[in-house]
């Protein structure tokens, strides 16, 4: 399973300015509602994480301790000390906590790379975090708020629903 | 019977209490549990928190200090244990007899549960605990047959909690030194089993191959489901032979076998995984929370929705249901 094309469009044809530009407001918002996210990551909040969604053409890079995210093509990703690569809407659950990632880990739909007690604690900071991007979305899209929490649930339930069904 | 339910953070405590848990299990953010991963487990205000959100639930707390002091460093000990009871734990879990002297004569109130790292496994040692510390109930090592629990119920005075579903050891809980050949850490000292600083994937070709330390677990080929990267867990090559030296990779589920425990005694159902997020928590607990309370001929169908999430995906009864003896 896949995210809808209408979502994933704009990764392979915007400029990547557009894209990072978007993403650095989803990330900012993400960060303003949970301001303790990076708390637990402790010494590894220096480290850098690499975000590679094997369904897209680009890949995100996050610092932590300097609270930024940037987006890269593929194949010029830049150096980091941990990598996890996965179809994005698993990134996605991942990031909100939805699913388990040992589970997905196990089931070879997952990979991780580098540096991996650093990214053991980001996954249990934001497994603690109770991420919710429906939610977060909706909060900058002004009067369209609830519209596009609704919208936004409904995707992820039905990307998920469908991609758990793949890891059975 | 109870139903004990792991968690690992805050959210996971939340969604374990949620989903029907009798009592969750949970530690300090240090060396004083064995679970110490990076970004895992609670500070006091987080424990603190967590208590009074399950109590308000009548839910249980009880908090694992379940590694062994360390000489010289007994301090982060006696205080995890001082603040567990200051924060209203409503029992510990102790496995170090050093710790559990310390808090029998400090908190004598304060109710005391055998963890399953103090390897208690037959009716002298648990007599010894109960009589010496007060314990109020043991978690059996995950070695012992269904009759051999039962023989055990009837010589001992104390409650009896047994691991049913999650991550399984090998027959050496408590003393398993693997990790910290390979490692120099160990679950038993640190709270690290195969800690995560030690442990690196990469792909060669079509195959996953784990590592830890300087040894390689593991080679996964293609569409095999993958493991934990401990050296229990490991394929190597033995003689001509290629295959599981200790135990393979798969996960203990004996919760066909609840009506069975119960007739020998146990009055309590653990579930391992505090390591395991939180929607890994929400969904174990919430089916075997309906297990507990359905007829037998109904719970294969609950259960199997559990097997995905396991360990290599597979299950196993271990020596519940012993048949290599």
């Amino acid at each position: 399973m896949t995210l809808p094309f209408a979502m994933t469009a704009p990764f392979r044809i915007a400029p990547l300015s557009v894209i990072e530009h978007a993403t650095r407001l989803v990330f900012a918002q993400v960060v303003q509602q949970h301001p303790d996210l990076f708390d637990r990551l402790g010494e590894h909040a220096d480290k850098r994480y690499a975000f590679v969604p094997t369904d897209l053409p680009v890949g995100f890079l996050v610092e932590p301790s300097a609270r930024r995210i940037s987006v890269h093509r593929k194949p010029h990703l830049p150096v980091a000390q941990a990598c996890m690569g996965g179809k994005l809407v698993l990134l996605l659950a991942l990031l909100e906590g939805q699913i388990d990632g040992d589970a997905v880990f196990f089931s070879r739909s997952l990979t991780i790379t580098g540096d991996m007690e650093a990214m053991l604690a980001l996954r249990n900071a934001l497994d603690d975090c109770n991420i919710d991007l429906p939610a977060d979305i909706a909060r900058m899209s002004g009067p369209f708020a609830p519209l596009v929490r609704r919208a936004a649930a409904e995707i992820r339930t039905r990307a998920l629903s469908r991609e758990a069904a793949t890891w059975n | 019977m109870e139903l004990i339910c792991p968690a690992g953070t805050p959210a996971a405590f939340r969604e374990a209490v949620d989903a029907g848990a009798d009592a969750v299990y949970c530690g300090f953010r240090d060396e004083t549990n064995a679970r110490n991963f990076p970004g895992l487990n609670f500070s006091r205000d987080e424990l603190k928190t967590a208590i009074a959100y399950a109590r308000q639930r009548k839910v249980m707390t009880f908090v694992a200090i379940n590694t062994f002091m360390r000489a010289g460093q007994e301090k982060l000990w006696h205080d995890a244990v001082d603040d567990a009871v200051r924060l209203g734990a409503d029992a510990l879990i102790l496995a170090d007899f050093g710790l559990m002297a310390y808090t029998a004569e400090r908190h004598p109130e304060q109710r005391l549960h055998v963890s399953v790292q103090a390897s208690a496994s037959n009716a002298d040692a648990v007599k010894f605990l109960v009589e010496t510390f007060g314990a109020k109930r043991v978690v059996l090592p995950r070695i012992l047959t269904i009759p051999d629990i039962a023989r055990l119920a009837r010589q001992i005075s104390c409650e009896i909690e047994v691991f049913v579903f999650g991550g399984l050891c090998v027959m050496a809980e408590g003393r398993c030194s693997l990790s910290s050949y390979a490692t120099g850490k160990s679950p038993n000292m640190h709270g690290v089993c195969s800690p995560a600083s030690h442990v690196r994937y990469r792909e060669d070709g079509s195959e996953l191959v784990s590592e830890l330390g300087d040894y390689t677990i593991n080679r996964f080929p293609a569409g095999e489901a993958a493991g934990y990267p401990t050296l229990c867990k490991g394929r190597f090559d033995i003689a001509e032979e290629r295959g599981y030296a200790f135990e393979d990779p798969v996960s203990l589920d004996v919760m066909d076998h609840i009506d069975a425990l119960r007739d020998a005694g146990v009055g309590a159902l653990k579930i391992e995984g505090r390591q395991r997020g939180k929607a890994y928590v929400a969904e174990v607990v919430s089916i075997m929370r309906r297990a507990v309370a359905a007829n037998a001929d109904e719970r294969p169908a609950l259960l199997s929705r559990l097997r995905r999430l396991s360990e290599g995906q597979k299950t196993t009864s271990g020596a519940y249901e012993k048949r290599w003896r």
